[in-house]
């Protein structure tokens, strides 16, 4: 081979030097294909050594390969299945990757994250509307603004910084307006007079588990994921896409006087 | 001489010689510098009038004295490229600093070009010398030999070196218009001997997402 690369220039990588199902650096991952199948977001491929097909899901052929592995068929579109031999390197707009292992295990994860998976693990809408939560024995990758974190519940975490959680049934929602309270604590959160901290609510684990952070709280787009049954009973399901219905009387304007009323008990 | 500060700032020691960099991404100096604008890239008339027909067009500047430079362009990632008389071809946005002795120009690139949103035409850079090129993200550096022919997502292509021959291949079928498309439908192919350089991000591509 000639020598392109100066000395002390980067390190350059083919086929034989680039790891196996592994970091690149941290920002790309290479995943090894040997005639098997991963499945992917949309136009995450950066490039690839090898024969590789990308097909749709609805490719006729990956039926039994969807039937499998994929438990929510309305947001099938956007995926894709990776098939052939070689290596493939992944990337998401520059933003942390990693893979990680489940070994009969389940994790949810916010949809946006997820960027690829091994078809042994199968994909299901979470409960929780805007995750999706990934159950069995296989790898996955995902990405993240700034390295992940692992933390160790009992933990109440920031819901920007909320990446997923693997093994711990009881993600809720937290309020800690402990200081908040009475006529006068009613305007401050009311109006932000005094101060508001705006860490008022966090989300909170407790249990066997682990839960993932990323180090920063910018959010990454949401994945459509499709919509859960319209039945009652179902989080998310009386209305397209949308978390939770409105509260009695309609949708709370931030700063109506509702608050303020209940707390004079009107 | 070139070298990185990190991996988003370039210093470049000078003794009286002279680089050629992007207008307006120094960000400090020490010691004596003069800056000048090269118009037309410093390719004479016949580049200049060349970069206004082809849309390729580089604002350049000349930096010259003794000491220290330092260039950044918001905060994308540096790359040094090392050249021995191949040629880099880079699109003129990614081309932060060359050595002055570097001969700059452009090429005409096809569809490969066109898919990525960019131009029919790209720079080129010759010579014996160093070369900073940006990337969002820290660029992977993939050799292509004549064994191991190489695939790449236009969006992720910044730059190529050495002897390649690149085809454009496009996977459009029947199903992408269906909206069951692979999400690669464009793709761009080289063979031969040399680098290829691809950023952990996607430029907006016509193609999208098809």
């Amino acid at each position: 081979m000639s020598g392109y690369a100066g000395a002390g220039g980067p390190a350059v990588f083919d086929p034989s030097t680039l790891p196996v199902d592994d970091n690149v650096n941290d920002y790309t991952f290479c995943v090894e294909l040997k005639g098997g199948q991963w499945f992917l977001q949309k136009g995450k491929m950066i490039a690839y050594y090898g024969a590789i097909d990308f097909n749709g899901i609805g490719h006729g052929r990956l039926d039994h390969l969807v039937r499998r592995s994929f438990h929510s068929p309305l947001h099938a579109s956007d995926w894709v299945v990776a098939e052939g031999s070689g290596k493939m390197l992944l990337a998401d707009r520059a933003f942390d990757v990693n893979s990680f292992d489940l070994d009969e295990g389940n994790l949810t994860i916010r949809s946006g994250n997820l960027l690829a998976f091994q078809p042994s693990l199968a994909l299901k809408q979470s409960i929780v509307p805007g995750f999706l939560t990934l159950i069995g024995t296989g790898k996955f990758v995902a990405a993240s603004n700034g390295p992940v974190v692992f933390m160790e519940p009992p933990i109440r975490v920031d819901p920007q910084a909320l990446v997923g959680w693997a093994d711990c049934p009881s993600p809720c929602h937290h309020y800690d307006h402990g200081y908040l309270t009475g006529v006068l604590g009613g305007l401050r959160a009311m109006t932000g007079f005094g101060g508001a901290s705006g860490e008022e609510h966090q989300f909170e684990f407790v249990g066997a588990g682990t839960v993932l952070l990323q180090s920063s709280e910018a959010l990454m787009a949401e994945q459509p994921i499709g919509a859960p049954p319209q039945q009652a009973g179902v989080p998310g399901g009386q209305g397209p896409q949308t978390g939770g219905a409105p509260g009695p009387g309609g949708q709370r304007l931030p700063g109506q006087l509702g608050d303020l009323q209940r707390r004079f008990g009107l | 001489m070139f070298r990185l500060q990190g991996s988003k700032v370039l210093a470049v020691d000078m003794t009286g010689d002279a680089v050629k960099a992007k207008n307006g991404s120094m960000v400090a100096y020490d010691g004596q510098m003069a800056f000048k604008k090269l118009t037309g890239g410093g390719e004479g008339i016949r580049g200049m009038v060349t970069r206004r027909i082809t849309g390729e067009q580089m604002t350049v500047m000349e930096v010259k004295g003794h000491g220290t430079c330092w260039f950044a362009d918001r905060a994308a990632e540096i790359n040094l490229v090392g050249l021995q008389g191949d040629k880099l071809y880079v699109e003129s946005s990614n081309l932060l600093v060359t050595d002055a002795g570097l001969r700059t120009g452009t090429t005409f690139t096809g569809l490969r070009g066109a898919s990525q949103g960019n131009g029919l035409f790209t720079t080129t850079v010759e010579g014996h010398g160093q070369a900073a090129i940006l990337s969002d993200g820290p660029a992977v550096v993939l050799r292509v030999s004549p064994q191991y022919p190489l695939t790449v997502d236009p969006g992720a292509y910044i730059a190529h070196q050495g002897g390649l021959r690149q085809t454009f291949q496009s996977g459009v079928t029947f199903r992408t218009f269906l909206g069951e498309g692979g999400g690669e439908a464009f793709q761009i192919r080289f063979e031969g001997d040399g680098l290829v350089y691809v950023q952990p991000s996607e430029r907006d591509t016509i193609a999208g997402d098809v």
